[in-house]
This record gives structure tokens, sequence and C-alpha cells, in this order.
């Protein structure tokens, strides 16, 4: 199976925005679903809901969303794009967006299970072996979460690699700048007598699944083999 | 010397506490729902009293006039956890050192090499807490504790999950402790054959107030406390040293400030000090020397002091050399027609004596 130059660009594009997806949500969905697990305060059920909101959308809703906010006419796309000359509409940056506020809900609910899960007599321990609050997170929390969070990463990578319809439909179907294995597949569909092309992506995107799933299962068991959870 | 005042409103429950503790182990010792793990947790900062004080010598820990209350991890109490609460993603020697920096003076007592050695963990180190048992994991959560080298060391029923055996290897170590590394220990208990082995003063608390605070023999000898400390097993304590051991009969010898007592055979070797608990409904009164009887122990005293117990008993504080609390019914008080400064002969069943209470100080 040989890959053309356009098919190999698909490929590293999908890789690059799903890698960045999780890169750029992984810190505000672990800071979101401790928030949700651990602190209670007013109008923490319409954040809950706001949060969740991608996930119960149709993605072309959230696609239109996206375009009327981020859009070069929409609030905080006309602002950006005014004082700093960003630009989300039609290149790679705005695929990463779409997909990230797809993701967002999934790798917060991960997460947030995760840390429901710690026992807090554990954080109160460590707090009267003297270590401020902020340390115990670190050396305690964090740890003892590691397992959900590559979980939550793991779902937000392959959300982000399915992605379609909210990226379609904000940055549309651009091949090299906003085309990645979905869009790409969905394109050559369109053309007559290109089966050949689409089952080559559709078992490429399967073996990048598996690959990922894999080697985040294996992470998530070597975190746990030393905690005895699953010993 | 750290010095308590607290009051704190839960509902209907009302919190008062006021005590100082010393260098040594004080008890905090009453029923469960009577407030004592609240009072820890206060202590330690893990709860906010509504008034009050907490101060370790000089420093103030909390006092609601000044509005200060420094937050736990500040304060320099080590606590130990009725549940061992080890991290279970660190080895044992991860979760010694985890707040041994806290004061990293080097004059200090305890070091990491003491504190293996005083607890026997020095075999353990390198194993993760799931691969340990019950009373291994206790060990090294008061290893823990104490690597964080606190002021004051909370124990809160450390020994309440563990069975009767694993109970008895622990509690040596909390006395040696005491000894070694000269810590002020507040020391939370429901168990009254812990405290009267472990503790040097005792708090009694009941429904969330303090009934009475001071050393552990005086408390456990005013008759009027004697709902608090005990009830029906209320009974005295007395310091002796071992002098003899008669194989042949089973019993060991012991010397008292009111001479020689006998107990079932100990495994203290001679010259060894130990602790031994009278209940006072095990002690008999004769108002001469009774010769032909069975009991070993006997001792002739005097009457101090006396008082209406419930439901037809008589409970007397005598002094035999050392002092003794006897239960007897009202119907033989007024028959031996007794009072403050009768003499009387006490007698002690050798067999009432819990050799395994006491043997659990052999160390």
């Amino acid at each position: 199976m040989s890959l053309s130059d356009a098919e190999f660009g698909v490929i590293l594009l999908s890789l690059k925005v799903a890698i960045w997806c999780v890169a750029v949500s992984l810190l505000p969905a672990i800071f979101m679903g401790w928030l949700l697990a651990r602190r209670e305060f007013y109008g923490k059920t319409i954040l809950n809901v706001v949060i969740h909101l991608p996930l119960v959308l149709p993605p072309v809703v959230v696609g239109y969303l996206l375009l009327v906010t981020l859009g070069k006419r929409g609030m905080i796309g006309s602002w950006l794009y005014d004082s700093f000359g960003i630009s989300l509409i039609f290149n790679w940056k705005g695929v990463v967006v779409a997909t990230a506020v797809m993701a967002f809900p999934l790798i917060v609910r991960a997460i947030r299970h995760a840390i429901e899960a710690v026992d807090q007599n554990l954080e109160v321990a460590a707090l009267t072996l003297g270590k401020p609050p902020w340390r115990v997170f670190l050396t305690i929390t964090l740890p003892l979460i590691l397992p959900g969070i590559l979980a939550g990463a793991t779902l937000g990578f392959a959300r982000a690699l399915g992605e379609f319809g909210a990226t379609i439909t904000f940055v549309a179907n651009i091949p090299g700048e906003t085309q990645t294995l979905p869009l790409a597949i969905y394109s050559l569909l369109q053309v007559p007598g290109s089966s050949d092309a689409v089952i080559k992506l559709v078992i490429l995107s399967a073996l990048i699944a598996f690959v990922a799933i894999a080697f985040s299962e294996w992470l998530a068991h070597r975190a746990l083999r030393n905690t005895g959870s699953r010993a | 010397m750290l010095d308590v005042d607290i009051h704190k409103s839960l509902g209907d429950f009302q919190l008062d506490a006021s005590f100082t503790a010393a260098a040594g182990l004080t008890a905090i010792f009453g029923p469960s729902g009577a407030g004592k793990t609240t009072v820890a947790k206060i202590l330690a900062g893990l709860e906010t009293p509504d008034t009050g004080h907490i101060r370790i010598d000089d420093h103030i820990l909390y006092d609601d006039n000044r509005n200060i209350n420094v937050p736990p991890h500040k304060r320099d109490i080590g606590f130990v956890f009725q549940e061992h609460r080890l991290f279970p993603h660190y080895s044992v020697r991860g979760n010694l050192l985890y707040g041994a920096s806290r004061n990293p003076s080097r004059d200090h007592p305890i070091t990491f090499d003491a504190v293996t050695d005083l607890l026997g963990l020095a075999a353990l180190l390198d194993r993760r807490p799931h691969t340990l048992s019950l009373g291994e994991k206790q060990r090294v959560a008061i290893g823990r504790a104490l690597m964080s080298k606190p002021n004051v060391l909370i124990m809160d029923e450390p020994l309440s999950s563990l069975d009767t055996a694993r109970k008895q290897d622990i509690m040596p170590l909390i006395k040696r402790l005491k000894g070694e590394f000269g810590l002020t220990i507040i020391y939370i208990s429901h168990s009254l054959a812990e405290i009267t082995q472990l503790a040097d003063n005792l708090v009694l608390m009941d429904r969330g107030q303090v009934k009475a605070a001071g050393p552990i023999s005086d408390l456990l000898n005013r008759l009027e406390l004697f709902p608090y400390t005990g009830g029906d097993d209320a009974g005295s304590i007395i310091d002796a040293k071992v002098v003899g051991h008669d194989r042949g009969y089973h019993l060991s010898e012991l010397e008292t400030a009111g001479g020689a007592f006998f107990i079932p055979a100990c495994h203290h070797e001679i010259g060894g000090h130990l602790r031994i608990r009278i209940r006072a409904r095990d002690v008999a009164l004769a108002s001469s020397e009774p010769k032909d009887v069975s009991i070993l122990n006997r001792f002739k005293g005097k009457v101090v002091d006396h008082r209406s117990g419930k439901s037809g008993m008589e409970e007397l504080l005598i002094d035999v050399g050392f002092l003794l609390t006897a239960r007897i019914t009202r119907k033989s008080f007024e028959k031996m027609n007794l009072r403050t400064g009768s003499d009387v002969w006490t007698l002690i069943k050798s067999v009432t004596i819990n050799t395994t209470e006491t043997d659990v100080l052999h160390l």
C-alpha cells in the first residue's frame, strides 16, 4: 500500500490536529474536572451544561455557533483578527478549535470521574504531613488520577481524529488546510471510482485509532501497577 | 505545652473542650459520640471551632479573638488516623519521607534510622503499601507521622482497625516512641485497656464535654468519675515491679507500694516495671484479716473516701500503701459499719488481673 503525497498530507494534518487538540484541552480539562468534582459554587449546574453541550448538540450546530462567534465577523473572531491578526477560518488552527470544543466534554468527564474516585482522606493526610494544598495536588491527586487523564486524552484524541460535522461547518473542507481524514474520505466518496483510495484511508484511520488506544492502555496499566489498584 | 480551649456547635451537639497536655501521652477517653475525633480534627486544623484558642507554647495555632487560624500544613501537628491512609503510589520509604522535609533540623532525635529501627520497618522499605499487612501498614503510618517531626502527635484510635494480637505488637512501640522521642502525644481512644497501659494523663469526654482532666491514676481513683472511667469496669491502676516468677504455680510476684502482689504468670523480665489494672468490682473487703481464704493478695488499709454508686452499690477509695478503689453492695457496707477512716482489709483475687493486658508492655 503506497501513499500519495496528498494522502500523506491528510494523515499528517489529522495527527497534528488531534495532538494539538489534546494538548490545548488537557490543562483546562483538569482544572474543569477538579472544579466540578471538588467545588460547590453558584452557577455550577450551568457551567456543567455548557461544557456538555457539544456532546448533545448536533456537531453541525456546534460548527455553526463557532462560525458565528469565532468567524471573521463574529464577536470574538473579529476582535482576534483586528487585534492580533489571528484568523481561525480555513486553516488548521480552526480545525483544532473545532475538535477541541467537541472533545472537551469527553476529556472533562473522564478526569472528573477520576478525581471523584480519589480518596480525599489521602489528601488530608498529606496536609497533616506539612504539604501545602498545591503540593498535595501535584504529589497525591495528580498521580492518582493519571489513568483517568490518560483515558480522557485518548478519548479526546479519538474524537479529534473522527470529528466531521463541526469541522466542515466551521472551517470547510480545504485540501491541505482543513481536510482531515474523515473529510478526505467524505470527499473521495463524492468522486466515482475512488473506492480503493477510500479503503486505504479507512484502514489507516482504524490503524491510528488502534495504536492510540493500545498506547494509552499500556500507559494506564503502568500507572495502575504502581498503586496496586489492579495488582 | 499544648493549651486547648475550644467551643463548637454542631446542630444540637455542643462541643466544649478545655485542657492542657505536656510531653508524654495524654489520652482523650470517652464513648463513641463523645466528640473525641472532632477535638483531634480541630487540633490538626482539619475543622474549625466557633470560638476559643489552641496554643503550643507561645505559638498560637487558633485564636478567634485575634483572627488567627493556622492552616493544617503549617501546624506542625502529626496525625495518625484510624485507617492507615498510606499513599498507594509511594513505596514504604516514599511514604516515610513524604513529610520529612518539614523540619529538616540536624540534631533532632527523630531520624529515619531511629524511626525505622523502632517500628521495625527496615525490611519493608521498598515494598508498596498494598503488599503490607494491616499491622505493618499502621506501623508505617505511625512512622510517616513521626518523620515529619511534629511538635504534637495526634493518634486517633490507631489500633481500632487491628486484631488483639496486632494491638499487642504495636502498643509497646507507642509506649517506646513516647519515651525515646520525648513527644507530646494526644491519643484518642475508647478502649480502657489501651489507655490504662499507655496514658500518663487523661482527658475524660462525654457528650461533647470534658468531665475531668489530669494524671490518669488520680482520675481513675475519683469515685464520682466512675461513670466516665469505665462504669462497671472502673478501677485503679497500680505501678509495680516484677520481682519473681513462680514457674511451679505459674504466678509472678510483683512489688508494689503496699507489699507483694501475685498475678498469673506474665512474661516480663525480673526488675521490669508494669502497670496492672484492678477493677473496683474485683476487690473484696473484710473487717479483720481473713486467714482461711484462697485470695493471695491481702492488704490492710484505711477508707479514704466512699460514695453511693448506682443500684445499691457503694464505692470506696482505700489507701493500702497505694490507692485502690472497691465496689461492694450497700448491704455489706452497712453491715461492716464502714466509714471514712475505718481500718479495712482488701482482698484481690490474682485471677482477676488480666495479664494479656499487662503483657502488651513486654518488650
